[in-house]
């Protein structure tokens, strides 16, 4: 059927033969509306003295107190280190590993061990994180297997669950354990997008098997990695909020406090929510200019990045 | 409109790859080793497997444990010191006195609930909205897109939406668990990206025959593609089967209303009692059950789902998730 083209019929026409189309999106458009857009305004509370009692139109008015407040609170700081080094240490030790395991996959020649594993690695994704640290605690932590080991064999214990120094370790092997294997997925559909040729090609000019991986594999992977580490740069600030609220008990606020758990503990616990906004609020304004800088990076490199420039 | 999203271009490239992958796949189960491939050497295949094996292992031993304990008995428990390795002596009793407790049980409809009535909103409200915008000629799909994605990148944040749910009336709602997190704009992208790639033939077809746009979608658009809706909603409904922190947030911490996974934080990962439970000492009162047992019944419990309805869908895992793993 040729459809009309567009110059030749009208908005209005244009709607009428469309409006199921539209209808069909106002439900998920109403729900983002409600619970992502109005939440955008809500930010106002940032700049206010926030009472739950008088609501959003009648708080007073506080200019930039909440963040003179925030910058001078030594807890904040320490919550964005915590964030960054976290963030830091997930980048450099969770990053590879994906990598790794999809090239070992891919040259698995079986099919059916390929689903297999990657049935099984995928799983832990599907975890909740209350599920994930009680089999943590359950493995590592004090009455958990290893020590039971440790008890038998009188080497005495080891409570890595506990631990404050060795915390971004632990946290960043919970991550590992969780998603590593399902972000092999990723790296998957790019290797089986490169071309077979090319290999056959440089083992015909003499290229060893690491030769190939260098010079065929990982460019071909280029465009993926360096979406992904956009991606993650761009989350700098985000390092998870579900694992440390969990887990800040154990190990002391002052260790586990990354931004989100911030605003939690000090903007809804304390009711003092203008405050926690500004911490959010913070970290939204980073997290953007992250992307977006980490953009420039990208397209300096040559690559995509997240948008076309 | 110059920018692209690459996510969304991501995903429209990766499927296709992916097709090509399985169809190459599945022409033979072994495909012979390229003739210009160098042999594997004895080192390298060893290494190749200890290290496959061992992460095979790190996930399926912890569960193994998890569940071995859980069917022992009080000395099996005793006699290991704790977790137990190996069946030493079985019985189903820990699930016997989980399933009679009220507060657990209670829990269980709760979560079951809440997974099922919000994966079916979540699923009628994003498949409608993925067709809505899967036709490319349609008027103002590409402003509702933007819309859409721009919710990825610029949020609100924690507290401002706590302050618009508990606006509305919210605490101590079904719905606060619900309706906050009901749409999710990138499984949304994910299935435009394939009703997008739906034969417009046959899409025309349809149309000729008379067939209005909600005739095309539950008739055509559909049926060809279960695979992502199968993926997509195992995606919402691990969501919200795995939701803790809104309960925290939403729910009143002496409520009635505690999903499974409050439950396995506060008996499990706390090691607390339950408020309301038998005796009010849930698995202490009982001596022909050790409490770690009963403990690790109740991880088995959130766990059983999942394990039910995964191995239908992970098949399919190949075909539709890119871009929920670049999220990740």
């Amino acid at each position: 059927m040729a459809a009309p083209s567009r110059r030749s019929v009208g908005l209005w026409s244009r709607l009428r033969r469309d409006r199921s189309l539209l209808l069909m999106t106002v439900p998920a458009v109403a729900l983002l509306v409600v619970f992502n857009y109005v939440p955008l305004f809500g930010l106002v509370t940032a700049f206010q003295n926030y009472d739950p009692l008088v609501g959003v139109w009648h708080s007073d008015w506080a200019g930039l107190d909440q963040f003179r407040q925030l910058f001078g609170d030594p807890l904040f700081w320490e919550a964005v280190k915590n964030t960054l080094y976290l963030s830091f240490v997930q980048l450099v030790l969770f990053f590879p590993i994906p990598i790794v395991l999809a090239l070992l996959l891919n040259s698995l020649l079986s099919q059916r061990l390929r689903n297999l594993i990657q049935s099984i690695v995928y799983l832990p994704h599907f975890f909740s994180w209350v599920l994930a640290i009680t089999i943590f605690q359950q493995m590592l932590g004090g009455a958990g297997v290893l020590n039971q080991f440790l008890r038998v064999h009188d080497i005495g214990i080891w409570d890595i669950m506990t631990n404050p120094h060795t915390f971004a370790l632990l946290v960043t092997s919970e991550v590992i354990w969780k998603e590593a294997g399902w972000g092999i997925i990723v790296f998957l559909a790019a290797l089986a997008a490169i071309n077979t040729d090319l290999y056959e090609a440089s083992a015909v000019d003499g290229a060893g098997r690491f030769r190939r991986i260098w010079h065929v594999t990982l460019p071909g992977l280029r465009g993926v990695i360096m979406l992904l580490l956009v991606l993650r740069l761009g989350n700098a600030l985000t390092v998870g909020f579900e694992q440390f609220l969990i887990q800040r008990d154990a190990v002391g606020h002052d260790t586990a406090d990354v931004l989100d758990t911030f605003s939690f503990y000090y903007g809804i616990s304390t009711g003092n929510y203008s405050y926690g906004a500004a911490a959010g609020l913070f970290k939204s304004v980073i997290s953007l200019l992250l992307i977006w800088g980490a953009n420039r990076l990208a397209h300096a490199f040559g690559s995509d990045g997240l948008y076309r420039r | 409109m110059t920018d692209t999203i690459a996510v969304e271009r991501g995903t429209e490239r990766a499927d296709r790859t992916t097709a090509v992958g399985r169809r190459a796949g599945r022409g033979s189960r072994r495909p012979a080793r390229p003739p210009w491939e160098e042999p594997p050497t004895a080192v390298g295949q060893t290494a190749k497997g200890l290290t496959l094996g061992g992460v095979v292992a790190v996930v399926l031993v912890p569960l193994w444990i998890i569940v071995v304990t859980s069917f022992s008995t009080p000395g099996a428990v005793n006699r290991a010191g704790g977790l137990v390795l190996w069946p030493d002596g079985l019985t189903i009793e820990p699930y016997r006195e989980m399933l009679t407790d009220p507060t657990v049980r209670t829990a269980l409809l709760v979560s079951l609930g809440i997974t099922g009535v919000g994966t079916a909103m979540s699923m009628v409200v994003s498949i409608l909205c993925a067709y809505g915008l899967s036709r490319s000629r349609s008027v103002g799909h590409r402003f509702i897109l933007v819309l859409l994605i721009v919710t990825m990148f610029v949020s609100g944040g924690l507290i401002p939406t706590f302050l618009v749910v508990t606006g509305l009336g919210g605490y101590g709602q079904w719905w606060a668990l619900i309706l906050p997190s009901g749409v999710s704009v990138f499984n949304i992208l994910v299935l435009r990206a394939f009703y997008s790639d739906t034969s417009a033939d046959l899409i025309d077809a349809a149309r000729m025959d008379g067939a209005g746009d909600w005739r095309i979608l539950w008739s055509v658009v559909l049926p060809t593609s279960r695979a992502v809706t199968a993926v997509i909603a195992l995606f919402y409904a691990v969501g919200y089967w795995n939701s803790f922190f809104n309960v925290m947030l939403y729910m009143p911490t002496d409520s009635p209303k505690w999903p499974l996974q409050y439950v396995l934080y506060t008996y499990v990962n706390r090691g607390n009692s339950l408020p309301g439970s038998l005796n009010s000492g849930f698995g202490t009162a009982h001596a022909q059950t050790a409490p770690l047992s009963l403990q690790m019944a109740v991880v088995v419990l959130t766990l059983v789902p999942l394990l039910i309805v995964y191995p239908f869908v992970q098949k399919h895992f190949r075909a539709g998730v890119l871009t929920g793993a670049i999220k990740g």
